[in-house]
């Protein structure tokens, strides 16, 4: 699996996604190959997907350290560590500061699996953001 | 120290500029040459192990073999006794005290050869569990790497487009008045549509001669006529 032939496939998809979404798939160049995934209508939570030997990580960002009240940053990690069992497929991260939700799968994971972790993954980005919103600034 | 501990320093460390390798990969190029090193070590081990199993089973092959003859000898023993003939049974007895001193030795041999083929089969499945250890921890160590690489070229990405990551609840607001404006489509698409099949049935009614009807010049004239009356 690579991140060619995984663009490839959500091209190729267009309106026919067991998710109703559309995905559009933009590569981005650098030491590690990483694609750009948009769903339309929602293309403001882009998804960044890398493969590596074993796993395909897909992540998408949430929100800066800035963007978080200050008074609120403590509530705000014990609700991402509550959340992130419940939350299906996603879990909670942060790269720098910022604050990720990603999901990792196989790298012997089908078309279909990708498909449904994006689509997830999409959705629970939406959510966490409208849930966690009296955290931020 | 631990990988995990590893990771969580070089990360808390600030380790996360730009281009900056959160784990030396001198350090990562060493262990993958461990693990090479201990996979090969493994591949010596289950030949040798192949090998050891091999002799178990000659070993165990003539056991069996001295064994029936033992059984076979005895027999013919019991048989010249029986016939009186001495000298052929202590003949008999030699060969058979002969096989008994091989049969010994050949179930030493064989119990030796269970005993190290036991301790290769141990030896193999802690090496086994040992290089599938190694390689979860290296996994650890190229995530992490292939994670920061792939962030800078993201970050790159964002600064050479000229465009930033936004504000999260502004792209939420977004979103969601996309999302709004896509159901109000809808919505006006289905009262469109229930407004057509009203009007179609409307049709349907009046073809009939149910419900309101047009004022037709018959339906006036009745009107007058009724009047006049």
């Amino acid at each position: 699996m690579n991140i060619h032939k995984i663009a490839n496939h959500l091209n190729a998809l267009a309106d026919n996604s067991e998710t109703g979404m559309i995905f559009d798939c933009q590569p981005i160049s650098g030491e590690v190959d990483v694609l750009q995934i948009t769903v339309i209508d929602r293309e403001e939570l882009p998804i960044f997907l890398s493969v590596t030997d074993d796993q395909i990580l897909c992540i998408t960002y949430l929100w800066g350290s800035e963007e978080v009240k200050p008074e609120s940053i403590h509530q705000m990690h014990e609700t991402m560590l509550e959340m992130n069992i419940p939350m299906p497929l996603s879990s909670f991260s942060k790269i720098g500061d910022k604050y990720v939700i990603f999901g990792a799968l196989s790298i012997n994971s089908t078309f279909a699996d990708i498909e449904h972790e994006l689509g997830v993954l999409n959705n629970n980005a939406i959510e966490i953001i409208d849930d966690m919103s009296e955290y931020l600034i | 120290m631990s990988i995990f501990k590893k990771i969580m320093t070089a990360i808390r460390g600030g380790a996360t500029e730009v281009g900056e390798a959160i784990v030396d990969s001198n350090a990562t190029r060493i262990f993958e040459q461990e693990i090479r090193d201990a996979e090969n070590h493994l591949t010596k081990a289950k030949r040798d192990l192949t090998g050891v199993m091999a002799q178990q089973m000659a070993a165990s092959r003539d056991v069996e073999r001295i064994k029936r003859e033992v059984v076979e000898h005895e027999g013919y023993a019991v048989q010249a006794l029986d016939k009186g003939d001495e000298t052929l049974a202590l003949a008999v007895a030699e060969k058979i005290a002969t096989l008994e001193s091989e049969l010994a030795t050949q179930q030493q041999a064989l119990d030796s050869f269970e005993g190290n083929a036991n301790r290769l089969k141990e030896l193999v499945k802690k090496s086994e569990r040992q290089v599938g250890e190694y390689k979860r921890q290296l996994s650890m160590v190229k995530t992490t790497e292939s994670v920061q690489k792939a962030t800078s070229a993201i970050t790159d990405n964002f600064s050479s487009s000229n465009s930033k990551l936004l504000n999260a609840k502004d792209s939420l607001e977004r979103i969601k008045a996309k999302q709004q404006k896509f159901d109000d489509r809808m919505k006006a698409a289905e009262l469109l549509e229930s407004e057509n099949s009203d009007n179609s049935l409307e049709a349907q009614l009046k073809e009939a001669g149910i419900g309101a009807t047009d004022n037709s010049a018959n339906s006036v004239l009745d009107r007058l006529k009724a009047k006049q009356k």
